[in-house]
Parts: structure tokens; sequence; C-alpha cells
């Protein structure tokens, strides 16, 4: 305990926190990691349906194929993916390519994995009555899954797609390995910045993650519980 | 695309013992935390469940806290700006260590034990509570009733989960390269800019992951099916 701590270096830069260097420059900060969170969770939602339907297909070599590419990226640390990213993209689209796109594509990818475990259990979920009943009915397979299996499954995973969101606003802080001017990045910035208060530069950011994560964490519980109650009438 | 592969920069020479002085690290690594999470983890569950308030309020502010911010803010507050916060004894032995690896540790550690500390709890809860009344009545302490009756129960039901945690812990571990600890990705960047063969260099990393992740998931399949369920089936 050498020093007290002094927090008016977080309010001199509060407004660099929360929304960078706009409206003299690019949005970065708060804003910035909400909307990598934001954007990556809608693509990863359709990538995770897309690999988590491939993933429970009746063609076997396809079934197969997409649980090869699940479980080899979600034995990857998304650090890797990043970087492979980072490293790939301009070699297959040229230059030019902002890092935050690379940095969006990462998570998609990584995430998307993920989302589709949980695709895939909510379709295991719905019991076998529903499909057969359906197929007796005269509905063809798609026709199953789209207006009977898809809807009743997608409702059910809502908690757990709030939880991928907590994940995915925590691993936004990864961008910064890619020069992202996002929260963690700016954090940095300023640490350099001032040199001085990096203990309390690091607390900051922690709290303002947590405030962000923990509020959608109890979303997500709230969800849950009201999931469950609507279930039981 | 007029890429020359390369492969022979990572499978052999200097680049190659890069490589594996980085598996090294970034085993010892996930071994040392992983072992200092489960013990941290284990005393974090038994203070959420302890009846007394106060340590049960603490434990669950730690729980939330460290799980719901980023790992990587984590790792840098222990290793940029925890000099403030901790005792001296504390700072100058991080110091005598290799301080980035120690700041490693403990930023691993303390984020792992709050997920393990979770999943402990609900293997606790899923021992009867007739266990507890149990051995409550016959005279066991609250703290001996866990540790003798309880837990050895709990803690096999949570083994499962524990792997999953090793193999999340594995694979954060990457994150420590930011703060210059030489592990597995760090090494694999070195030889990149080094060579500039990031494809090779960036396919070993990969491969030496995804590697122990299988591993580690088939050591989870093994414990399933050898262990569990006869345990279960009894």
């Amino acid at each position: 305990m050498e020093t007290a701590l002094d927090f008016r270096v977080v309010w001199e830069y509060l407004s660099y926190f929360f929304i960078g260097r706009y409206p003299k420059g690019p949005v970065g900060g708060v804003a910035l990691t909400l909307y990598l969170a934001a954007v990556s969770l809608v693509f990863s939602f359709l990538g995770g349906l897309v690999l988590g339907l491939l993933s429970v297909s009746r063609n076997r070599p396809v079934r197969w194929a997409s649980m090869a590419v699940i479980q080899t990226i979600r034995g990857m640390p998304l650090l890797m993916v990043i970087f492979w990213m980072f490293f790939l993209l301009p070699a297959l689209f040229g230059g030019g390519m902002p890092a935050s796109w690379t940095v969006i594509t990462a998570l998609t990818l990584f995430t998307s994995a993920y989302m589709s475990e949980i695709v895939r259990a909510g379709i295991m979920g719905i019991p076998k009555g529903q499909t057969e009943a359906a197929v007796s009915t005269g509905l063809s397979h798609r026709q199953t899954m789209l207006h009977i299996v898809l809807p009743q499954a997608l409702r059910n995973m809502i908690p757990s797609f709030v939880n991928q969101f907590v994940s995915m606003i925590k691993d936004t802080s990864l961008a910064f390995i890619v020069g992202v001017s996002e929260l963690t990045q700016i954090a940095n910035q300023v640490n350099n910045r001032t040199m001085l208060f990096p203990t309390e530069i690091f607390l900051f950011i922690a709290v303002v993650y947590f405030i962000m994560c923990f509020a959608f964490t109890e979303l997500s519980r709230w969800l849950e519980r009201r999931l469950a109650y609507s279930k039981a009438i | 695309m007029n890429y020359h592969f390369d492969w022979a920069v990572v499978t052999s020479g200097k680049y190659f013992e890069w490589l594996v002085s980085g598996v090294h690290v970034t085993v010892k690594l996930s071994l040392v935390s992983i072992a200092l999470s489960f013990l941290l983890g284990l005393v974090v569950a038994i203070m959420r469940m302890s009846p007394f308030r106060p340590v049960l309020w603490f434990a669950h502010g730690y729980l939330e806290f460290f799980r719901n911010t980023p790992l990587l803010v984590q790792i840098f507050f222990w290793y940029f700006g925890s000099y403030k916060i901790l005792p001296v004894a504390v700072n100058d032995w991080m110091v005598r260590q290799d301080f980035e690896f120690a700041a490693a540790v403990i930023a691993l550690t303390i984020y792992t034990s709050a997920f393990i500390a979770e999943d402990i709890r609900s293997g606790v809860r899923s021992i009867p509570k007739e266990q507890m009344e149990a051995a409550r009545s016959s005279g066991f302490s609250y703290i001996r009733s866990m540790r003798y009756i309880i837990l050895p129960q709990a803690v096999r039901l949570t083994i499962p989960p524990l792997i999953n945690q090793f193999l999340n812990l594995m694979k954060n571990s990457s994150l420590a390269m930011t703060i210059g600890v030489a592990e597995l990705m760090y090494q694999a960047r070195q030889v990149e800019s080094y060579t500039f063969k990031g494809f090779e260099a960036f396919s070993a990393a990969t491969i030496v992951y995804v590697g122990l992740s299988f591993s580690i998931t088939g050591l989870m399949t093994v414990y399933r099916r050898k262990l569990l369920k006869p345990l279960k089936a009894r």
C-alpha cells in the first residue's frame, strides 16, 4: 500500500473512455466495444443457426463436416482466430480492410461455433413427438424445422444467447491486440500517456465492463425464470 | 497468390525449438493455474454456501465481479496496476519471481476460480440435502460435514465441468502473451515476425492448441464412461 489511489485521471479522460476521440475523430471506447459486440452477435447468430442446422442435418457427410469445423474452432483460443483473420483476410481480399472488421469476422467465426452448440442443444431439446406429429400431418422435413421445431427451440435459447452476448462483450477486449480503439485499447493509451495511474485506470474499466456484463447476466437470469414460468403453465 | 510454403521452418531448427518452449510454458502456466484455481474455487464455493451472511455476500460479489470482467483487463490489472494495492511483501515476492508469469498465474487463477466455484457449488447442490442433515445430526460440525461427507461426493461429480474449465484455461492462457509471457501464441508470433512464415507458424500453433483441446476433451469422455457411469449405477 504505497500510494493512495487517485481517480482524477479517470475523470479527466472520461469522454475518451466512453466515446473515444469522437466528434473530433473516430468513435471508440465503450461505444465501439458495444458496437463490435452487437454487430458480431447478429452475424454469429446467423452463423450459429446455419452451423447448428447443418450439424443436425440428415445428410451424414454434411453433419460430419460441420461438426469437424465446429470442434476445430472450439479447440482454438480466440486470440488464435484473431491472428488468423488478421493474417489471412488481407491475403485473401487484399489490404484495406479496417481492423475492426478483422475483429468482427474473428468474433463471428469463433462465436458461431459456440452458438451452433446452443442451437443444436435447443433443437434436440424439443420432444420428438412434435416432429413426429408435424411429419404425420404432412409437413416436409424443412417445413417441420421452420414452423414447428425452430420457433420453440429459439425461444428456449434466448437466455443462452444473452449469455453469449456477455461473453462477446468480454471477448471484444481482445480487439486491443490488432489496434482497434475499444475500451481496453483506450485504457492502455491513457495508461501510456499518464504513466502513473495504471491501478485506477484498469480498476475503472473493469468496473465499466462489469456493469455492462452484469446487466446482461441479470437479464438472462430474468428471462430464464420467465420462460420457465410460462412453460410451467 | 504466389506464396512459397516452407514447412521446414517450423518442423526443425531454432524456430521449432522456440515453438516447443512455447508449448512448455503454455502447459506449465495451465497446470499451475488450474491447481491454484481449484483450491481457490473450493474455498470460494464453501464461502458461497456459508450460513454466515457477510461471508456469503463477499463470495457472491467475488464471483459476479470476476466472471463479468474480461480476462485481458484482469491480466493488465495484475500486471500494471497491482503494485498500488498489494502489500509490499507480496509485491517484492512477485518481482523476485518471473514477474510476467506470476501476474499471468494470478489473473488466470482468480478468473478461473470464479467459474470453478460455481461448478463446485452446483455439484454440492446436487447432493441430497438429507446427507447434510444426517451428518449434522450425528454431530459433525458444518465444516466437517462438508469436508468428510458432502465434498468427497460433490467433487467427483464436479470433475467433468472442471476438466472443461481446464480446457478454457488452457485456451485463455494464450492471453498471457500480451504481457510478454513466452507461451505458444507468443512464440508463434515471434517465429512469424522473424521468418515472415506466418501461415506455417500459425498452423503449427493451431495444431498444438487443437490437439491439446482434443486430448482434454478425450480425457473427459474417458472419465465419464469409465468412472462416473459405474459410480452412478451403484
